[in-house]
């Protein structure tokens, strides 16, 4: 797309042919495509920073690296008019329940971009007591971009990357994702602060932990604890 | 403003001396092998304190932490660390020291009162009652948190070894997830017997009465109607990152403000004891993110202290590190004046001026260090890389041009054009602007006094008239042979803070003026005098190196035990600090401005947190 003009042989159908002199004023294509066309080019991705990755973020969306190019300038504080969340930077024990709330008042069609090795997996701090080992093991992530933090260009390939991913999403029956099929998603179960992180899901595993009535081994422990048991045999 | 010659206050063995005989029962030498200052008999330590400053003059309370000798004493240490201001010199270091057991320590927050966060982060970390504190309470994790991270014997979920390199992965290199090893696949430990079952969190209800606010959320009749509790944050487009505030209104006038914490509390000092010293250089750079270059130099000036004299700094990389770090000076204040104008409602666009300048000195940096914001450049004993010959933005964008040119001449071009050219810019855009006049002049007023009892650094400290640079007062590198004036302005108030970072971007590019002859007079010598092997020993004792950061006094307390880790690494966080007057300059302002005395102050999260 240059110099705002639409260009319709992005969308057309390969099965059928369109005359090619009409080929700038029609276009034979399916709804899915068409829609997903005009959502991956129009997504508005939530105003959140969480730590060093924002500032490379805020670079991305200046007039540099432009993120207007790609239909992405309109950063919304609001959840609810957001599609895409980019999660920059470090996601903390404590931060990680706003975080699971926001998702949940964004409406779907929704999207997550991990943006950095905080995001995707703990990074440098994952050993860290009050570090949660990347979004994933709470929202589901779309598009993961490594770096520490990743420059503008590495976070404008993962929002290209993500409007692949879009494209490919059928409005069909038996859908890929959730929201196209017969109501809206779960919400996700808010974290709890207790003595540690708590992810409610874990109520049942907390239980069977409890009943071995132990506190809960470090990593040092555990594999202490396996070489041990290798050891008889 | 003329070049103003601040008195040097050498006299602090005389200070020291008379202190013992002022106080001869109560205050003793510290007489271990490489520390510094005085042990102080914890019951007296509020007497004590109160003539540290009144008699003494060290009317300015830089640092407190505190450090766990388990295994070394067996004793929990409260270290003081208070200056002159504005006169400079040396600290005077004194220490209490407390049994693990049962942490009494008595609160300074009477003497000092911007001893407040700090006594609440050390009573967080490490579990010390400071007895008489007005609210102590956990202030970077939350109530309920099950112990005191930063005590040598509290074990994280992923914890492997003391130390690092661990085992596992070196020499042999058998790495394995965390996950792996815990039964939740999480980074999460839990107390033995720990349920759900009949567990009861702290609602945010119970959590907003516990604000010291005096709102009675649950009887105050009077609360539904004018009297409001306003929550602002963590996620908050102006908040500056995850920041939270909770706001007692009247109408739309502040009564009283408490900032929330610890959203972004990343362990930056629990990690930096597993680190060796060199491990530790790239997490500086996380610290304040937007000006990784000085937090590098006051990590590395802490280390070289501790190395006595076994890390020498070349000539050539002294003036390399000032580059780098006047440079960044110039990239925090355009920021901070772009963001400024964010919170006051001028949406993005001065935002955009200020990062297109920024974007011409990330790619030097890029050039040099290899990264644009994480430089990871320097070293204990100077810089890991000289200046490029050339310099190649690899940026190869539509609507923009790249750049292949001589490194030297691309600094010409920087710092004798386009800097002052910017700067010039912002001021002639922004300064008379009307509405940044009516909503700054007079808003978020803070008093020389004030800053100075609440510890406030940096630009909040000299925009409140207090002449207090440690360029000036402790004159670190080479900054004594330099040219520069402090900067000051008198009222104290947002549009102070605004005018001063103008003012000191000008001194910056002053400094860098007199850097360039340097440079060239200097190319090819070495760069790098310390110790050119992966892993150093650092001998046993303790230091507290520091340096003036964009955003204030960034210190570093380290002990040492003679191992290749640090016993002790504590950040002295400009941004956290200045956040302790937040709630008095806000009394009495409209809602709307407390964004913009926010952003005045000039925080970065990742180093507020930690």
């Amino acid at each position: 797309m240059s110099n705002g003009e639409v260009n319709l042989r992005e969308l057309h159908h390969p099965d059928i042919p369109v005359p090619e002199e009409m080929q700038s004023n029609i276009a034979v294509t399916s709804l899915s495509s068409l829609y997903n066309w005009a959502r991956s080019r129009s997504l508005w991705p939530m105003l959140f920073g969480l730590a060093c990755c924002a500032i490379e973020m805020i670079a991305t969306a200046a007039s540099r690296y432009d993120l207007a190019r790609f239909g992405m300038e309109v950063m919304r504080a609001s959840p609810r008019q957001a599609d895409l969340m980019i999660v920059s930077g470090t996601v903390t024990k404590k931060m990680i329940v706003p975080i699971v709330r926001l998702y949940n008042q964004m409406p779907e069609p929704k999207y997550v971009l991990a943006m950095g090795a905080c995001a995707s997996g703990g990074g440098p701090f994952k050993e860290g007591y009050n570090v949660v080992s990347g979004i994933d093991k709470y929202v589901p992530v779309d598009v993961y971009v490594p770096g520490c933090p990743p420059t503008p260009q590495a976070l404008l390939y993962g929002l290209i990357a993500l409007q692949k991913k879009i494209e490919k999403q059928s409005l069909g029956v038996g859908a890929s994702v959730p929201w196209y099929g017969a109501g809206p998603s779960e919400e996700i179960p808010v974290p709890i602060l207790g003595p540690d992180i708590i992810d409610p899901r874990h109520a049942e595993l907390l239980r069977k932990e409890a009943q071995k009535n132990r506190v809960t081994p470090t990593v040092a422990e555990a594999t202490t604890a396996a070489t041990a048991e290798q050891a008889p045999a | 403003m003329t070049d103003q010659v601040l008195p040097q206050v050498t006299d602090l063995p005389s200070t020291i001396a008379a202190l013992k005989e002022r106080f001869p029962e109560a205050v003793k030498d510290d007489t271990r092998a490489g520390y510094e200052g005085v042990i102080v008999e914890a019951a007296r330590l509020p007497e004590i304190a109160r003539a540290i400053r009144d008699e003494f003059g060290f009317n300015y309370l830089s640092s407190l932490t505190a450090v766990d000798y388990l295994g070394h004493g067996d004793h929990l240490e409260v270290v003081y660390h208070a200056f002159r201001v504005p006169s400079g010199g040396k600290p005077l270091v004194f220490k209490a020291q407390t049994s693990r057991d049962d942490a009494v320590i008595p609160s300074l927050v009477s003497v000092y009162p911007g001893a407040d966060f700090q006594e609440r982060e050390a009573y967080d970390l490490y579990g010390i009652h400071f007895a008489g504190h007005p609210n102590l309470k956990r202030i970077l994790l939350w109530e309920g948190f099950e112990g005191y991270p930063m005590r040598k014997d509290y074990q994280e979920a992923y914890y492997e070894q003391e130390t690092k390199p661990f085992d596992s992965r070196w020499p042999g290199g058998d790495v394995f997830r965390g996950e792996e090893h815990n039964p939740f696949g999480h980074n999460v430990r839990y107390p033995a017997g720990f349920t759900l079952d009949d567990y009861k969190p702290e609602t945010e209800a119970e959590f907003q009465q516990s604000m010291a606010l005096g709102v009675d959320i649950m009887g105050d009749p009077a609360f539904r109607t004018d009297r409001l509790l306003v929550n602002l944050g963590p996620h908050h487009p102006s908040t500056h990152g995850v920041f939270r505030m909770m706001v007692a209104l009247t109408g739309e006038t502040i009564e009283s403000l408490e900032p929330v914490m610890g959203y972004l509390h990343r362990n930056h000092e629990k990690i930096g004891e597993r680190n060796t010293w060199y491990g530790n250089m790239p997490f500086t750079d996380r610290l304040d993110y937007i000006s990784s270059m000085c937090n590098n130099m006051a990590y590395a000036i802490t280390v070289e202290q501790m190395m006595r004299g076994q890390a020498s700094v070349p000539y050539r990389a002294e003036v390399i590190r000032v580059l780098m770090s006047e440079l960044t000076r110039i990239t925090n204040h355009l920021w901070s004046i772009g963001f400024l104008l964010n919170d006051l409602g001028a949406f993005f666009t001065p935002a955009l001026y200020a990062i297109q300048t920024r974007e011409y000195i990330l790619d030097f940096f890029e050039a040099t260090a290899g990264a644009r914001m994480m430089c990871n450049y320097m070293r204990i004993g100077g810089v890991f890389k000289d200046l490029t010959a050339r310099i190649r933005s690899e940026a190869a964008l539509m609507n923009d041009k790249v750049r292949d040119m001589d490194t030297m001449d691309y600094l010409d071009q920087l710092i004798n054009e386009r800097l002052p050219r910017s700067i010039d810019e912002l001021d002639e855009l922004l300064s008379e602007s009307e509405i940044i006049k009516s909503r700054c002049i007079g808003v978020g007023l803070l008093p020389a006094e004030m800053a100075i009892a609440y510890s406030a650094a940096g630009p909040l400290l000299r925009a409140s008239g207090v002449p207090y640079d440690i360029r000036r007062a402790n004159p670190y590198s080479i900054y004594p042979e330099l040219e520069f004036d402090v900067c000051t302005r008198p009222n104290g108030d947002i549009y102070d803070r605004y005018y001063l970072r103008l003012d000191e971007m000008r001194q910056s590019v002053r400094i860098l003026k007199q850097l360039l002859p340097r440079l060239k007079d200097t190319a090819g010598q070495p760069i790098f005098g310390g110790k050119t092997s992966y892993s150093i020993k650092v001998p046993a004792g303790e230091a507290y190196g520091f340096a003036e950061n964009p955003k204030g006094e960034l210190g570093f307390y380290c002990v040492s035990v003679g191992g290749g880790n640090a016993w002790r690494y504590h950040v002295r966080a400009p941004s956290f600090i200045n956040l302790t007057p937040l709630g008095e300059m806000s009394k009495g302002q409209k809602v709307a401005d407390v964004v913009a005395i926010l952003g005045s102050i000039d925080i970065v999260l990742g180093e507020t947190d930690r």
